[in-house]
């Protein structure tokens, strides 16, 4: 099997403000982050040769099909093509571009996620009856929402690990404290305050034993990438960032239907990270992942995911949380951007979004964010619920 | 022989203090006041989600493949068109040549379906009917019905062999009586006066009807162990046993201060009750009351013993509640006052017919898949089988997953999703004997679960869509009852 590692760069990347944009529409957002884009690419829109584009829920914003990135932006006559893979939507976007480039079918390709989700008028994601789980499906799943869909997750968490429902909550109010603090240095996130553990505790219940701290913005955004073959990535700038790896996994069922699956991790995740550190050459992720942006859709989410990447050991994380390493100033910094939890969650552009901020931070441009000396990020999104879902990891370095 | 091969039994999780409707409502009309609590379905069931339950209770046990009709009694049905007893036995997951029938627009309505099994068995045109019968009424603020009636469900298999009760004789009158009634454009039933439907209806027809009854075939009083009949008039129901020349061991408890009057299902419901304590040889009198009467007698057979333990039955499921303190929830929960939704709760799902109908053992019977290579149950059913170690192509048989208990995996109270009974509670659950998924859980409250709780299925309606006139049901988990 052959590997992407070195194949692709990324040159250039956009990425709007986060956050309830009521003074846009999707087109205004896929504009801003493609402007962007190119300005940091230093090239002109006729360079690109072919694109792909990300939205999940294209029944309250854009609708389906490569179209409205092709009108929106007046691509002249490109191959688009509209891609959707739940919340893991924006990552499956840029490996479209990542793929096309690595074939060699072209040189230069955009990948744009963007969702306009402050258009359905209540909160929260839209409601999944509307079709996202499909036709079939609703008409037996529970009455589910993202957050009791990643509830459960802690309920069975603080179960296997015997953790008190405080000594739980307390644990993953860390893990949005972090994350809050990170969003107030970075003036493109949706929300930039600071919320001290006590205040986290104390927030109303959502899906139990969530409350509204542990669970991420429902924003509207575009993020925007250009990616290019790794032998021309210098002759558009000093500091190309290079596609190390790029791994997607997709649930079997067995974790829904069968019942091995103990809901305290997230299978697809631990299958696609192992792939991506082979792929990689990264034997001890724990080490040698400098910083990450994983897809903290949920404290929980965050949490379990920090065991399934490796970065703490199984059942661990509490203590490596506690001990204050995935902090912004911590051995292995998670989210330096805020995250899902505070840059927002526009999910067709999530994906892209985390990426954006492993480039800033691999150039040395993320400002009063920036991780001292980073080597290698990794970007970890994640579409559907924990037993049910689509994972994405990429890895990138200079 | 025909008779009784099987009974059982639904009375919702719900009951509700009569005082607590009296306190919200009897301002408007203080002479209501009824003593007692009454059986209250929950947001997401109605007269055919609860017969499947009482159908369920019925069967434990017993080959579905034995039953060839399905009658089921009710004037709350949820489908004018669309035949309600069909709903019910797909999801009883019964074969489809049998016969179906709707019983309506009277509270005798089971008693006649009940005869209708009975001549259908003795005249050897079937040979095991399920009678269903299930009571929802929907009642209006502030009137006397809405104090009196209560929700529950009763089925009865009756059959021509291994029975528990012999069926002897019935007799049937019929009158034109409107005492109560509802045209087809209307939501609520209304009442002539009292005290005529007391002295002209309820305390002659089913005296004249048990009369006859005993006349054909030569049931002396003292012959008669159990004497079932619904109660409109705590005084009046002891008075027509007394003059009947029964002593009150011999007339069947009412049910009216626990259950409340189930409407149809009411006679039904009683005469489960009397078979469940009967003796062998014990003389079963039941009758039913509205637009006339129907007495039928049964005899209890040496076999009497033989279901308790397999039905949950009456005793059990009354021992088995929660409160309903509220009385804003029960009007909410029958729909009788708008309520606030939210964007969200008006998102409901289209049911789609030809989908519906494609997946019909999946959606209402609960029926997936178990692999014949390593016997792995599956839900939804599979074509490639889920189990890691063995993803064989096309080596299914049908599974049904209706009839087991399950465990509560994980759970979350979800204050996000829109219910009508929030939070919605919902779970990951594996099944005894294998097969996991995730539910909706219902007749259970915030706080009240732990994670590897005993659970059972319980058949609900998952959403009622008005602007498209559709009910949709499935399946639920709720914690194991009795």
């Amino acid at each position: 099997m052959g590997t992407i590692k070195d194949k692709v760069a990324i040159i250039g990347m956009g990425c709007t403000k986060f956050g309830e944009r009521w003074d846009a529409g999707p087109e205004d957002l896929m504009v801003e982050a493609f402007t962007e884009a190119i300005e940091d690419a230093g090239i002109e829109p006729k360079d690109i040769q072919a694109a792909w584009s990300s939205t999940q829920f294209t029944e309250v914003s854009i609708g389906v099909s490569g179209l409205p990135l092709a009108e929106t932006l007046k691509l002249p006559f490109l191959p688009v093509t509209h891609v959707e893979n739940m919340c893991a939507s924006g990552s499956e976007s840029l490996r479209g571009a990542c793929y096309a480039v690595a074939a060699g079918v072209c040189d230069i390709a955009l990948a744009m996620g963007v969702e306009k989700l402050k258009d359905i008028g209540y909160g929260g994601l839209p409601e999944f009856s509307l079709g996202a789980s499909g036709k079939k499906e609703m008409l037996f799943n529970p009455n589910i929402t993202a957050p009791g869909a990643f509830a459960m997750m802690a309920t069975r968490y603080f179960e296997r690990y015997n953790l008190s429902p405080e000594e739980g909550k307390l644990m993953l109010a860390k893990v949005s404290s972090k994350s809050h603090h990170n969003g107030t240095l970075n003036e493109k996130a949706h929300l930039r305050r600071e919320a001290p553990v006590e205040a986290i505790m104390k927030a109303p219940i959502v899906a139990w034993p969530l409350g509204l701290y542990d669970c991420c913005g429902v924003s509207d955004g575009a993020a925007a990438a250009l990616v290019v073959r790794a032998d021309m990535a210098k002759s558009f700038r000093a500091d190309p960032v290079y596609i190390k790896a790029l791994q997607i996994a997709a649930s079997s069922g067995e974790e829904i239907m069968y019942t091995d699956y103990d809901y305290t991790h997230v299978e697809p995740t631990c299958q696609a990270a192992a792939k991506a550190y082979e792929e990689a050459g990264v034997d001890n992720p724990r080490e040698q992942i400098s910083m990450a942006e994983v897809h903290d859709c949920f404290s929980i989410t965050e949490a379990v995911t920090m065991e399934d990447l490796q970065f703490s050991a199984r059942g661990k994380v509490k203590e490596d949380i506690d001990a204050g390493r995935f902090d912004l100033d911590g051995e292995q910094p998670i989210q330096p951007d805020g995250g899902l939890k505070c840059f927002g969650h526009p999910i067709g552009a999530s994906g892209i979004r985390m990426m954006y901020e492993m480039y800033k931070q691999l150039q040395g441009k993320a400002g009063a964010r920036q991780v001292k000396n980073p080597e290698l990020g990794l970007t970890h999104n994640l579409g559907g619920f924990p037993p049910r879902c689509v994972i994405s990891c990429f890895i990138v370095g200079l | 022989m025909t008779g009784i091969k099987s009974y059982g039994a639904y009375i919702p999780w719900y009951r509700m203090e009569r005082s607590v409707v009296y306190s919200a409502m009897g301002w408007l009309n203080p002479a209501t006041y009824m003593a007692g609590e009454k059986a209250v379905a929950n947001y997401d069931e109605d007269s055919v989600s609860m017969a499947v339950n009482a159908g369920m209770d019925c069967l434990k046990g017993i080959d579905r493949n034995i039953i060839d009709g399905l009658y089921f009694a009710s004037i709350t049905l949820p489908y004018k068109e669309r035949l309600n007893a069909a709903i019910i036995a797909t999801a009883l997951d019964l074969r489809a040549d049998i016969k179906t029938a709707d019983f309506a627009s009277s509270t005798k309505a089971a008693t006649t379906a009940l005869l209708a099994a009975c001549d259908a068995v003795k005249a050897g045109s079937a040979k095991n009917i399920l009678v269903c019968a299930s009571g929802c009424p929907i009642t209006k603020p502030g009137s006397a019905q809405e104090e009196a009636y209560g929700d529950a469900a009763a089925a009865i298999l009756v059959g021509e062999d291994e029975l528990i009760c012999e069926f002897q004789g019935a007799h049937c009158l019929s009158y034109d009586f409107s005492d109560r009634w509802m045209a087809d454009f209307d939501r609520f039933e209304r009442l002539w006066e009292d005290r005529w439907i007391r002295d002209e209806g309820y305390n002659k027809f089913i005296p004249e009807a048990i009369s006859a009854l005993a006349t054909t075939c030569n049931l002396k009083p003292k012959e008669v162990a159990k004497l079932a009949f619904p109660c409109l008039y705590v005084r009046d129901h002891a008075a027509i046993g007394k003059a009947l020349g029964l002593e009150a061991n011999q007339i069947q408890d009412h049910l009216l201060n626990t259950v409340g009057n189930c409407a149809a299902a009411y006679p039904l419901l009683l005469l489960v009750a009397a078979v469940e304590d009967a003796h062998p040889t014990d003389n079963i009198v039941v009758a039913s009351y509205g637009s006339g009467s129907d007495a039928l007698l049964f005899t209890a057979t040496e076999r009497i013993g033989e279901r308790k333990g397999a039905s949950k039955g009456v005793k059990a499921q009354l021992a088995s509640k929660g409160k309903l303190t509220s009385y804003q929830k029960f009007v909410t929960f029958r729909d009788v006052i708008p309520v606030e939704k939210g964007i969200r709760g008006e998102m409901t799902p289209w049911e789609m017919k030809s989908l519906l109908w494609r997946n019909r053992r999946g959606y209402l019977a609960l029926v997936g898949s178990k692999c014949k290579r390593c016997g792995t149950p599956q839900f939804p059913a599979q074509r490639v089988c889920v189990n890691p170690a063995c993803k064989a192509i096309d080596q299914m048989e049908d599974y049904r997953f209706s009839d087991k208990k399950a465990q509560l995996f994980t759970y979350t109270e979800d204050r996000l999703a829109f219910s009508l009974n929030p939070p919605a509670i919902y779970a990951m659950l594996d099944f005894q004997g294998g097969g996991r998924n995730m539910f909706d859980l219902t007749d259970c409250e915030s706080g009240g679960l732990k994670v590897g709780m005993p659970m059972e299925m319980s058949f609900r309606r998952k959403f009622a869509d008005v602007s498209r006139s559709t009910y949709n049901y499935f399946w639920k988990a709720a914690p194991l009852r009795g």
